[in-house]
């Protein structure tokens, strides 16, 4: 499709309308693009050991009596640049947050197809899995993987696969949703005529599925996976901020607000408040966008 | 004259400019009279109804023209005096009957609350009107039926069902739109019966909304054909079925499938109309069905008929212009 | 006497619509079948084309699906061509014998994929039987059906909701024809067209079925719609055959009081005033159907055989019908 086209679309006009939309849109925009640009965009890499100056530790913000301008946001207990922590941080933490949702998002269609379209005993067998899953809360079930993985592979191993391992947790945490979505989209769909005049045709139903039902269910999955995101970011976050998540290593924003919080009743606030905001802004931004993106998508409100 | 309908043009206002969906629609029905409004989809003939009873959905809203119950004028009317007229003196009665009928009520305490909304009877008068509705349009033993549930009904009976709550306050006009589409032929026919009696015995005067010719060349006295948003013609039944002035009329009662009789042997090809009825966003100049018209004249690709007389009926059509070419 | 090129031999299809098993064990109601299809044999010749006609519930639905194979019957066989496609001695590959026939939906709305453009739908069938090698057979043939049914060439890179109801049945019966059948199963396909846009799809499959050689079984509610394009018409309730008939025949001597009901029942457009007989009651509740003859509650001819045994068809002419009155000669 032409840009021209899209442009003129009805989802681009309802996106120029909702001063909402625009406003999350850009914050997602700077957040997001902060986070991946964060090797050439940050001032400093809080990362190299041999750059840190403990001498400007617990500097802090610019603005404020004592603050330089070399750091904007002040420095953490090690000296590290907080801006620069921060970009960092997000970059780790929208890693895991979309890797995570991937994941879920591929596991609960796939499953979802499958129950929707082959119904009888393997779609309440997948059902009956999902409703057992719903009913412990997915913070808990992200942490069991976590600390199940954390038991049975050996300690040297444990930083190097703590995110891959985050990120299935997280990812098994989340699948339900979409596969009930699509489930239920999948009911409707198969029962049209469309999906039967291919059985006419003669197509297997793995060709149905992949090439017939798909495209047509996935409509509000995008929706699912954009405020999905948020979640998956806000879990990781926690599970950081309990640490039980990214390794100390590799910190994402929860555990910079996590290792602030230490600090917050000496009176040093900007360890834990910058990395704060920033989370929620991120989280918020995308949450937003996942709003319009479903009203605007919805035909019954338009 | 119970609805006198002038000029009517209703209008939507979308991001792309406004579009007109019905324009200089006039009619008028007398008590007792059916008035058919026949058109394919898209024509306007729903949307003409929903004007006069007021419930247009926005951002539609009436533009221009008047409409007058019983010589006075409803369609400037607040939303609350409107409210008070339905139901009261307009009653409705839509294609389905699943929809129409609250499914949480029983069919006794929906009539009840209608008659006494707009009648002022105590409780035990209104549960006696509705019984006596019942039985007047024909669901058998009422006295074990008012108090079941819609979904405890048949689709022909909960029409009947329907019909009784339009007239249960007794309106001096009905709306029915589509009434018969969603039943079954037999059932249809049963229908068709009991509008025409309430026509006749309460004086009602009824405007059938629907694409089926057949259905009105049985109920109504008069019919208006509508097309893209106007009226082709409009008269009295037989002239418009077997009479019909207007090339699109002509048109569509040659394109119906008629059972053929005895004596033809082979299946006889229907007429057809080449092209389809324009969108409402793009509606050629000048007459609207000139690009499909097998008559088609100079004037019509100019200029816009209005319904003039051609023997018993009116018709938007220049091959019927007295004046001057 | 042209063969038949489909057959249908005591036809059965029956649905299980009993509660689920624990509600079932708990509030003690039995198994409810619902019979959508019972007993049904009938022939369609080559190059005919046979209309069934019924209401709702009759089953006519069921009995296309279960022609094209989307359901398998629950008793009887179909034979296509004289091979069993259907029933208890199929073969192992009916697949070649399958891609003779193809169906025509009645929701033009529904029956194309919305994600897909024209061409891509049309050219489904070639594809997938490996009619046509190369983008450049297959787009030529699209482009070819796409003539042939009223529409053009351009209108492949289009998707389905840029066209009107009429056109997306063109298009759905450019798809069925794309893979050559020579046996087409219509199932309403008109019913959800206005009026002048179904007269132009009714003479198109007339003028298709007379250049292509098609066959076709049509399905629908609208007896003046059947009349138009039928050669041959059987008339459905509850799932049973009860007459079927010469067109000609069934036009000008309805014997089953149902077909008559049907008949009287048809808006007279004609406006010659004649009198319609009012119809009595409602289609039965089809998981409830009476017993003996399905019609007897409404028919004004049942008598005491009627209420217990089941009618059988009975040839008379070139048609057959079941009923107990025509049998006994009291109509």
């Amino acid at each position: 499709m032409k840009f021209q086209g899209i442009w003129s679309s009805d989802l681009a006009y309802s996106f120029r309308n909702s001063p909402v939309a625009v406003v999350a849109a850009v914050l997602a925009l700077v957040c997001v693009g902060g986070a991946l640009l964060a090797p050439w965009l940050a001032p400093y890499n809080p990362f190299d050991a041999a750059s840190l100056d403990l001498n400007s530790a617990l500097a802090p913000p610019a603005w404020t009596a004592q603050g330089a301008a070399s750091h904007l946001l002040g420095t953490d207990d090690q000296g590290r640049d907080i801006l620069s922590t921060i970009m960092y941080g997000a970059r780790i933490s929208l890693g895991v947050g979309v890797a995570a949702v991937l994941f879920a998002l591929v596991l609960g269609v796939t499953l979802g197809l499958v129950a929707g379209y082959f119904g009888g005993k393997l779609d309440s067998l997948i059902m009956r899995v999902a409703d057992v899953q719903l009913s412990f809360p997915s913070i808990l079930i992200a942490l069991l993987i976590n600390g199940v993985a954390r038991v049975v592979l050996p300690d040297d191993r444990h930083d190097e696969i703590a995110i891959p391992v985050l990120i299935l947790a997280i990812g098994i945490s989340g699948w339900v949703q979409y596969a009930r979505t699509v489930r239920g989209s999948t009911l409707v769909e198969k029962n049209k005529e469309y999906v039967q005049a291919a059985r006419v045709i003669g197509r297997d139903p793995l060709a149905i599925m992949l090439r017939h039902l798909l495209p047509n269910v996935m409509g509000p999955v995008l929706v699912i996976a954009t405020i999905h995101i948020a979640t998956a970011i806000i879990t990781e976050a926690t599970l950081s901020f309990l640490g039980v998540g990214v390794p100390p290593t590799r910190p994402s924003l929860g555990t910079l607000i996590s290792h602030g919080n230490e600090f917050l009743i000496s009176g040093v606030w900007w360890i834990v408040l910058f990395p704060g905001l920033a989370l929620v802004t991120l989280v918020l931004s995308v949450n937003l966008l996942g709003d319009w993106l479903r009203d605007a998508l919805n035909p019954k409100l338009r | 004259m119970i609805l006198e309908v002038k000029d009517l043009r209703v209008e939507f206002p979308t991001r792309h400019g406004t579009l007109v969906a019905v324009e200089g629609i006039s009619f008028a029905i007398a008590p007792g009279e059916v008035l058919g409004v026949v058109g394919e989809s898209g024509a306007g003939k729903s949307l003409t109804g929903m004007a006069v009873i007021g419930l247009l959905e926005p951002p539609g809203r009436i533009a221009a023209g008047e409409i007058r119950l019983d010589g006075k004028r409803i369609d400037n009317l607040p939303q609350e005096a409107l409210r008070r007229i339905r139901g009261r003196r307009i009653g409705a009665i839509f294609q389905d009957p699943l929809t129409s009928l609250n499914p949480l009520y029983t069919v006794g305490q929906q009539l009840v609350e209608t008659i006494r909304t707009h009648l002022e009877v105590d409780a035990s008068e209104a549960r006696a009107k509705a019984l006596a509705l019942l039985r007047e349009v024909g669901i058998p033993a009422p006295e074990a039926r008012i108090d079941h549930y819609p979904h405890q009904f048949s689709g022909g009976m909960r029409q009947r069902v329907v019909i009784a709550l339009a007239i249960c306050a007794e309106p001096q006009l009905i709306i029915a739109d589509e009434p018969t589409t969603a039943l079954d032929v037999s059932i249809q026919a049963q229908i068709i019966q009991l509008l025409k009696k309430l026509a006749r015995e309460r004086g009602t005067a009824i405007m059938l909304i629907t694409h089926d010719m057949g259905v009105i060349a049985e109920t109504a006295d008069r019919v208006a054909v509508m097309y893209a948003g106007r009226i082709a013609e409009i008269g009295p039944v037989r002239e418009v079925i077997h009479a019909a002035r207007h090339p699109y009329t002509a048109g569509l009662m040659g394109s119906i499938p008629k059972i053929r009789d005895a004596t033809q042997k082979k299946r006889v090809p229907l007429v057809q109309i080449e092209g389809a009825m324009p969108r409402l966003n793009a509606i050629p100049p000048g007459c609207a069905f000139h690009p499909r018209c097998t008559r088609v004249l100079e004037r019509c690709r100019i200029e816009r008929p209005e319904p003039r007389a051609a023997g018993a009926n009116l018709t938007a059509c220049w091959l019927y212009d007295p004046g001057p070419a | 006497m042209t063969p038949a090129l489909l057959s249908l031999e005591s036809l059965g299809r029956d649905f299980d619509v009993s509660k689920p098993w624990l509600n079932r064990v708990l509030e003690g109601t039995p198994l409810q079948l619902l019979h959508a299809v019972d007993g049904v044999s009938l022939e369609v010749r080559k190059g005919e084309t046979l209309a069934l006609v019924g209401e709702s519930g009759c089953g006519k639905s069921t009995l296309a699906r279960l022609i094209v194979g989307l359901y398998a019957p629950s008793r009887g066989r179909i034979r296509f061509d004289g091979v069993e496609i259907a029933g208890p001695e199929v073969p192992p590959d009916t697949v070649r014998l399958r891609r003779r026939m193809q169906m025509i939906f009645q929701d033009p709305y529904a029956s194309l994929n919305p994600r897909w453009r024209v061409r891509e739908i049309i050219a489904e069938p070639i594809s997938v039987l490996g009619l046509l090698n190369g983008k450049d057979q297959i787009d030529a043939r699209v482009a070819e059906l796409l003539t042939q049914v009223g529409l053009v060439p351009e209108d492949g890179e289009k998707y389905p909701h840029q066209f009107s109801g009429g056109q997306r049945q063109r298009i759905s019966i450019a798809r069925a024809l794309s893979g050559r059948p020579e046996f087409l199963v219509c199932d309403e396909p008109t019913s959800a067209l206005d009026v002048s846009v179904q007269a132009q799809i009714l003479n198109l499959m007339s003028e298709l079925q007379a250049r292509l050689g098609l066959t076709y079984l049509f399905i629908s509610h609208n007896l003046a719609v059947v009349s138009h394009i039928a050669d041959r018409i059987g008339v459905m309730y509850l799932g049973r055959l009860v007459e079927i008939a010469d067109a000609q025949d069934l036009f000008a001597r309805p014997r089953h009081p149902y077909t008559r009901m049907l008949l009287d029942a048809v808006p007279d457009l004609e406006m010659s005033g004649r009198q319609r007989t009012p119809v009595a009651g409602e289609v039965p509740n089809p998981l409830a159907p009476p017993a003996g003859c399905a019609f007897h509650p409404r028919c004004p001819h049942a008598n005491e055989r009627s209420k217990t045994e089941l009618p059988r068809p009975i040839p008379r002419g070139g048609a057959a019908i079941a009923c107990h009155a025509v049998e006994e000669n009291r109509i």
